[in-house]
Formats: C-alpha cells, structure tokens, sequence
C-alpha cells in the first residue's frame, strides 16, 4: 500500500474553482516567464490540432504542468499527458504520477516500448545510449505516431548547454520525428509559425526562457509538489565508481563485492534509477535545495556539482522530448 | 552552509528578482569582442560552473585566441563547427542575473548574410549593445546593425567601444567615435545612446570601474543595464487584448483568453471589439490566482464579458477611446527571410497578433539599403532585403502601427506552400482605399448580371505546358459553349501579352504578375455574369491557387490539360522549345523554369489519349452537369 501525498491531494484542491485562490508571490522577473508560458501553450492549443504534454515527472515537468493548469483555468487544459515509462523509473516517480494526474482529474497515456522488455533488455545489460535511444526516443515516436500528435509540449531549457541556448521555442519536426537544423524557423515577436505538413510535428518548449534557478524559485513560491527523490533522505545506495546508485527494488544486479548502504542523499536530475546518480546532501527543504544550489554556483569546492553524465543526458533528453 | 546564510542567500535572490528582466541584443561584427563581452558578463556575475571552468581551460588551449589566458569568447560560442569556423551563426540566447535584475541576451552575428537573426534577436529585445572595435571606429556594418535596431523598434542603445586598450585608453579616439556615430544614426529614433569606453578582454568599464580611463565619468556597462527604466508608460496607452483561446468548460462560463499587449484593463471597464464595434464592459479579470481588480501589459488574464457577444480567435478586444485601425491594405516594412525571393501578387499567410489570414503584396514603394538607407526602386526582395510595401489582406484585420505597439504592429509571412516564414513586417499606416472601395453599394449585382445572361458565371482555368493544347481546346470549347447560348470570352496570352500585359517579361516575378493580372481582369468578367476561358501555363500552383481564391465557391474550374514534355515537345508549333533548347529563350517552362501540375484539378485531360475535340466534350460535359 502506498501512501497518500498528502501535498499532492492539497495542491490539487487549490484548482478546485469552489476553493479559495491563493494570491501570487511571484516576483516580476517571475511573473513575466509565467506569462510568457502561459501565451506559448495557449497558442498551441488554439492553432494546432491535438496537441500533448510530454511528462516526465521531474521538476520541469511539474512546472510545465502547472502553467498548463493556469492557462486553462477553471477549464482543464485541453490536452493529455503522456509519459514515457522504461519500467525502470523511480517508484517514487511512479506514485507522484499517478497520484497528482488523479488527483487533478487528468488524462495520463503512458507509452513503452514493449518489445525490447520482452526481449529481455535492462539498463544493466544494454549500453545507456542504446538504451535511451529505444526506451525513449522510439517509444516516444512511436507513442506520437499511435495518437497522431502534431504537437508536443517539451520542458526543455536554453540554460541547460550551449547548443540549446539556439533552439526555437518551436521546434518543427519532419514526418519521420527528424530535426533539421536547416529547417527551422525565425521567430520574431511572439508570432509562433504553427503550420505544419502532414505528417510534421513540432515540439514545443514553453520554459525555453527559464533558467534552473527559475524553475526551484517558481517551484518554491508557487508550492508546486515535486517528487520526493529531490530532496536528502536516508537511501540504500550503492558507491560505483564515484556514481552514487539507489537500489530501488530487487532487480538492482550488484558487481563483486558491491553492498549497498544507507547514505544521506538527495538527486538533482532523475531518470531510470539504475542510471541516476544521487548526491550526498542533507538539503531537506525546496529552501535548502535552493540554497545549496545558489552556494555551489561560486563555491571553491570541486566534486559537488559532479552529476552522473548518463543520468544527466537521461533526464535532458526526457525533458527536450527525446531528441 | 548556516540556515542564517541561506535565508539570506534566498533573500538576495528574491530581491534582485523583484527587479525584473531586461531583454537586450549584443551585435558587432567578427572580432570586435562581442562574445568575450557577453563572456565577461556571465564571468562576472559568477553563473560559471566549475565544471564548465574546467572545460573552458580546455578549450582556450584548444581553440583560444588569447594564448594562455581563459577565452571568454568560448563560453558562448555554441556548436562545435561553428566554433571551429569562429563564428556564431543563429541568435542563441543567454542568461543571466545580478543583485537587481535578470538578463536574457540575444546574442547574435553581424554579418550581413546574417541580418536575419539580428532581426529576430532584436523583435524581443528592449535595449541593444553596438560593440565597435576603438581601432576601427564607426564602419558600414555599424550603421546597417544601428539601423536595424531602429527598424525593429528598440529604443535604447549602448555604444559599446571596445579594445580601448589597444588605442592606449585614449579619450580623444572615444569621443572622435562617438561624435562619427551620433552624425551617422541622427535620423535614427533612438530615445537614448550611452556611450561607454571598454576592454572586454581585461573587464574595463564592462563591471568594473577603470582606472586607466580617469576621464570617463559615465556609468559601467553592466551598472547601467541594471538601472535602465525601458518601460513604456502602460498609463498612457490604450487597452488592447488579442483574444487568443475562448475559454468554456461548461454552460456557466465563458471567457476570452489573452495577454494584455497595452494599457490597463480593470472589472467594469467597457470594451469593444475592435473589427465589429460591438460593445460590452468585462465583469471579471480571471486568473488561476482569483480574479483580479485590474490587469496591464504582459499579464496573460481571462476575461469575462457583461453580454454574450459574438467573438472568436483572432478578435482584438480594445478602449473604445482609442481603437486601432481596421482595414484590408496598409504600408509597412518588409524584412525579407528567406532564400526563395518575395514575390508580389503572390498570397502568403500573414500573422499578426492572433489574427491568420491570406495576403498579398500588393506593391514595392521602395527597397532600402540596409547599409547606407538608401531607397531604391525594386520588383522583389531577397534574403536579408527590406522595401516599404502596400499589403492587402482577403478580409480588413485589426492592427497599430508598429512604431505605437509592436504586437498589434508587428506581423509575418508564411509561404503557404512549404510553411516556411519568409518574411517580417513593421506596419506603417492603414490605407484607407480598400474600404472606401468596398462601401461602394452596387445595385446591380453579380446574380442580376448572371440572371440575365441565363447562365452561372465561372472561370474555367487552362493550365499545362506550351504546345499542350490549351488553347486548342479552349477555342473549341468557347465555340461549343457559344452554340449551347452561353455569353463567354477568352484569354489568352495572345489577347493579354500584347496589350495589358505588355510590360511584363518572363521572369518568376513577372510570371507571377501576369497571372495576378489575368486574374483580377477575369474575376471582373465572371461580376459580369460570363463564362470566361482563361488559357495560360501558369506554371505556379500558388498564383494558380492565388486565382482560384479571388472567385467564389464552384466558381474556379481547374483544367489541367496534361500533355507529357517529350509529346508536346515534338509538337512544338511555334518552334519555341527548339529555341529553349538552343538557349535563345530564358525562362522557358518545361526546360529552365519548373511546372508545378496541379493536385486537385476540376478535370484533367490527357492530350495523349484523346483528341482535342474530345477534350473539349469532357469539359463540356463537366460543365453541364456542374453549373
Ligand atoms: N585587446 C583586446 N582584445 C579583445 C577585446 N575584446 C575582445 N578581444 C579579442 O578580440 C578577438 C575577437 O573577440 P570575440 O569575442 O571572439 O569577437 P566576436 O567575433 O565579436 O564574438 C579575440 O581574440 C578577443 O580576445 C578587448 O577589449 N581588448
């Protein structure tokens, strides 16, 4: 038995048009990204024909998704959600999902590729590229493809690494789910180009503009729930080469002389958790990441901004909608 | 870290978020220092990672340019082939923060070839950063960046002048280049050029103060980007909403969802709708955050109307004060994107605000010199080329002009075709012409004309390649129709190319010009109640669609007379595809210019199976059972 989230339920309420509102604190800075969202999704689901949220159930996507609420509102917003499952995320992951898209009445489609489970594949056994590239970007193809999508909401970010600092909030993709740097479009003002062809898609970045620090300030002031892997706790892990791994249930396949032991840990990015890499952390609190994560940014230490590249790039590529 | 330090640490950053965002534009050419300065900034306000550091230690001895020294320029280049190349070809965007303020820069390249991304970078920016290198002074490339700025309607500018180092930090060459620049942009509407001397590469001036340069009193880049006011004063302009979503989860609700572009809005204002002129007053400003009192530029609100008033998707709701303008033709600035060049009398998408809808350019007043500002005559444009044009819309659209608001003003060109945008405008004014035209009542109209010649007008549209037998089939056709009773004309090239059209040669602009001609002149014949054969190549699917839209529904018959090249090649009965062929005709369909076969035609008939009386019968036939 799982237990309720009790924030989860909470947060919920606050959409329920009977309840009181609660005020913004937003700051300006704040308040102008939120808008500038808010325009980008309402845009979307205006001009294009059906659209979807791709849901990754990080902090992005939970930011994401809460815009999305806001846009909309009191309406639902008129689209579903779905997530790419590779049967290795979190359970934590799993219950923040399916607890909060309950909770807020929401249509959830979880799309897998199947086949290569059955085949026998794990991230244990299959190189993590390779494994990314089945899991996430041909389920997610393939998931477009089932529900003719054209459109797909990402929470990629332009402060994430350099190459992403020039991509379009929207990203116009070929028939067959190709980008084509040579293919993409100026975007002036807040004039988005949504015409597409048959077959095209695009993916659609409402957080291009936001940086990390905006998302956990956001997160903070707006108290949005996030899953609980984000904060430190006491966690069976597992020291392999310096990556800090979770054993988070029976199939964790240990190396010669591998034990796994409670830590205090937290992650920043989360992914398949055989490939996320946890830091040892005691920031409990949305306050405490935030601070913790301001102090790394002009700390002399070295190491502790050291994140796992795999899990890294795993989280990236959910949350840019799986280049 | 104490919970003491992190209270402070959040205080901090809430404070300097309460500041607001500043959205600036850096341009300078190749080598003036533009990337080192945005390095510098991020350097500076410590946004570098340590990671990042290390990578950056890397790749200075790598690919750096400044010997042992960290490269600064190399945080920002982006790819690694364009890094290679050493330089940046797209607008990429930055960000960072201070103690008072946020900052998202769009940095973008100087070339010309890449005036395209400046534009772009420049439609979000609020301020823009001219970098010139001291050694140079103000160069051809300075002006076309400064002008730019000005066309895209920033109004604040710094004048960055860098490497000061390299001229010994000497106050005589900053104010020779400042004087050089402030007589080269006088015409330029800028509200304000801040002029600051500055060493990219050693942090002079750029966040901190210098002391090799006593003499310059001014502020320090960085100082001033964080004070700058570039607010527009939201008191003073007028209410305006695009409605962008129509908001109904039920019965009981129903609002209109948009960004406030201007002005101020509070519950128990009246409005109106800018295209009709209906009236009401809002009852509620909605937000998932509870309603609110008031709203102003930026906020992205749902409104509740008093009355139930027909409004949708692309509606601006407005002060009935001060309404902007709503007509179907207006002048504007055309910044032309793409490699395929603009072609008058075609029909793109226009977009602007919320509103979608089919235009044309109607007219080139004139190109202008991106460099020098110099106006000259023009009958298309090419990438990277700005005219001042007239613009007609199929219906009147609501709009500003750009210099007032430039989401109401602002507008692009989508190529209905490939879906490309291709262009970018700057509404100047509305034309009054078109709508005095359409109030115009006429009594008489197209059913009376149509009623008394007995028949239902149309077009019927010949379209395939020379020698395919259009006009073969059309002469027969005229003749059988004429015998049936029916009041009808003909055009054709020989009829059009000597008299209306006879300026016009065969260029793709021309070709395009001559269809919209042909076009307009038929759409006033079918008004007048005939059956009218038009018989051209028209080799365009776009300027063939462009016709079909001027007619009404059922009006437009597309003839698609298919005859394989090689057939009518051998056919050949004015000797033109031998000449083609031998280079003496330019433009020639078929050979050196494409035919795009149309998708959809009405009828299509194969000249290589049938006769051309044949043919002739099949359109007949066609045309009994469809009219
Ligand atoms: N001496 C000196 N060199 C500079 C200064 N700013 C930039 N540079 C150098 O000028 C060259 C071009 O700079 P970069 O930032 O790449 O120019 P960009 O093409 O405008 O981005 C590099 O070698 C820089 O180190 C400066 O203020 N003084």
């Amino acid at each position: 038995m799982t237990e309720t989230r009790q924030d989860i339920v909470q947060y919920a309420a606050r959409f329920d048009p009977a309840m009181p509102r609660r005020s913004s604190t937003l700051s300006s800075h704040l308040r102008a990204l939120e808008a500038e969202s808010i325009f980008i999704m309402r845009e979307v689901a205006a001009e294009m024909a059906n659209p979807v949220l791709l849901y990754s159930i990080g902090k992005d996507s939970s930011v994401m998704l809460h815009l999305a609420m806001k846009a909309f509102w009191p309406a639902k917003p008129p689209f579903p959600l779905m997530h790419i499952a590779t049967g290795w995320d979190f359970r934590d992951m799993i219950v923040h999902r399916d607890q909060l898209t309950g909770a807020l009445g929401l249509r959830l489609l979880v799309e897998a590729n199947e086949a290569v489970a059955a085949a026998g594949s794990t991230p244990f056994n299959t190189d993590s590229r390779e494994w990314a590239r089945l899991m996430l970007i041909d389920a997610l193809k393939a998931g477009m493809d089932r529900h003719g999508f054209d459109a797909a909401f990402g929470g990629g970010r332009r402060d994430e690494e350099k190459s992403r600092a020039k991509e379009r909030v929207f990203s116009v993709r070929s028939a067959g789910h190709g980008w084509d740097p040579r293919n993409q479009r100026p975007e002036l003002w807040h004039l988005y180009n949504t015409r597409v062809a048959r077959g095209e898609t695009i993916r659609v970045f409402p957080l291009s503009n936001w940086t990390e620090f905006d998302i956990w300030e956001y997160i903070r002031l707006e108290q949005i729930p996030v899953v609980p892997l984000y904060f430190a706790k006491r966690r069976p892990m597992v020291d392999r080469g310096g990556t800090l791994i979770m054993v988070d249930d029976e199939r964790m396949q240990f190396q010669p002389g591998e034990t796994a032991a409670e830590r205090l840990v937290r992650f920043r990015t989360l992914g398949d958790w055989p490939l996320s890499g946890a830091i040892e952390s005691d920031a409990d609190t949305v306050e405490q990441v935030i601070a913790e994560m301001l102090s790394a940014r002009t700390s002399e230490r070295q190491g502790r901004l050291v994140d796992s590249d795999e899990a890294a790039s795993m989280e990236k590529k959910k949350r840019e909608g799986y280049f | 870290m104490t919970r003491q330090a992190e209270a402070v640490a959040i205080a901090t950053r809430a404070e300097e978020a309460a500041k607001g965002l500043l959205r600036f534009l850096t341009c300078g050419s190749v080598d003036d220092g533009k990337s080192t300065l945005i390095g510098r900034l991020l350097y500076d306000s410590k946004l570098i990672m340590e990671d990042q550091l290390r990578s950056l230690a890397d790749d200075s001895k790598k690919h750096g340019t400044v010997g042992e020294d960290i490269d600064l320029a190399l945080l920002v280049d982006g790819l690694e082939a364009e890094r290679q190349q050493g330089i940046t070809i797209d607008v990429a965007y930055r960000f960072f923060s201070t103690a008072r303020r946020s900052f998202i820069v769009a940095d973008t390249p100087g070339h010309e070839q890449y005036s395209r991304n400046m534009a772009t970078g420049a439609s979000t920016c609020d301020l823009a950063i001219i970098l010139i290198d001291a050694r140079k002074g103000v160069l051809t490339q300075t002006l076309r960046h400064s002008y730019l700025v000005h066309l895209l309607g920033i109004k604040h500018v710094v004048l960055a002048v860098n490497k000061m180092d390299l001229v010994g930090f000497a106050e005589e060459r900053f104010e020779e280049i400042v004087a050089d620049y402030r007589d080269a942009t006088s015409q330029l509407a800028f509200l304000d050029v801040l002029p600051i001397p500055l060493s990219a590469r050693f942090g002079d001036n750029v966040t901190m103060p210098s002391n090799r340069m006593p003499w310059y009193r001014g502020p320090m880049l960085l100082e001033h980007l964080e004070a700058v006011d570039v607010t527009v004063d939201a008191g003073r302009s007028a209410f305006a909403l695009p409605v962008q979503w129509v908001n109904r989860p039920h019965q009981d609700f129903r609002g209109f969802a948009g960004t406030v572009v201007s002005g101020r809005i509070a519950a128990g204002d009246p409005v109106v709708v800018a295209k009709s002129g209906r009236a009401t007053r809002v009852s509620r400003i909605v937000t998932a955050d509870g309603d609110r009192a008031d709203a102003t530029t930026g906020q992205a609100v749902t409104l509740v109307l008093d009355e139930e008033i027909d409004i949708a998707r692309g509606d601006v709701l407005v002060e009935p004060r001060a309404r902007p303008e709503v007509a179907d033709q207006f002048a504007a600035h055309l910044f032309w994107m793409h490699e395929e060049p603009l072609l008058p009398g075609r029909r793109y998408v226009l977009k602007l605000g919320t509103q979608l809808i089919p235009a044309t350019i109607t007219s080139i007043r004139h190109k202008i010199d991106v460099n020098t500002q110099e106006q000259r005559p023009g009958r298309t444009l090419e990438l990277n080329e700005i005219a001042f044009c007239n613009l007609h819309t199929t219906q009147p659209i609501t709009f500003t002009p750009y210099t007032e608001n430039r989401d109401l003003g602002g507008f692009i060109l989508i190529d209905r075709t490939s879906n490309q945008t291709v262009g970018a405008g700057m509404v100047e004014f509305g034309l009054r012409r078109a709508s005095n035209i359409h109030h115009q009542h006429l009594d008489i109209d197209k059913a009376r004309r149509a009623a008394q010649k007995g028949q239902k007008p149309c077009l019927v549209w010949f379209t395939g390649l020379s020698g395919a037998g259009k006009s073969t089939i059309a002469n027969i056709l005229e003749r059988k129709l004429v015998a049936h009773g029916a009041h009808t004309y003909l055009l054709d090239g020989d009829n059009v190319r000597h008299g209306l059209n006879k300026d016009l040669g065969f260029t793709d602009a021309d070709r395009v010009e001559n269809i919209r001609r042909v076009g307009e002149v038929a759409k006033l014949m079918v008004d007048a109640g005939l059956i009218v054969l038009a018989s051209f190549i028209s080799p365009f699917r776009d300027e063939r669609r462009m016709v079909r839209d001027l007619l009404g529904e059922g009006e437009f018959i597309e003839v698609f007379v298919d005859t394989p090249l090689a057939i009518a090649e051998t056919r050949d009965t004015k000797g033109l595809y031998k000449k083609a062929r031998a280079g003496q005709i330019k433009h020639f369909t078929g050979i050196d210019s494409p035919y795009e076969p149309p998708e959809q035609a009405e009828v299509t008939v194969a000249t290589g199976e049938l006769s051309a009386e044949a043919a002739a019968d099949q359109i007949l036939a066609y045309l009994t059972s469809h009219l």
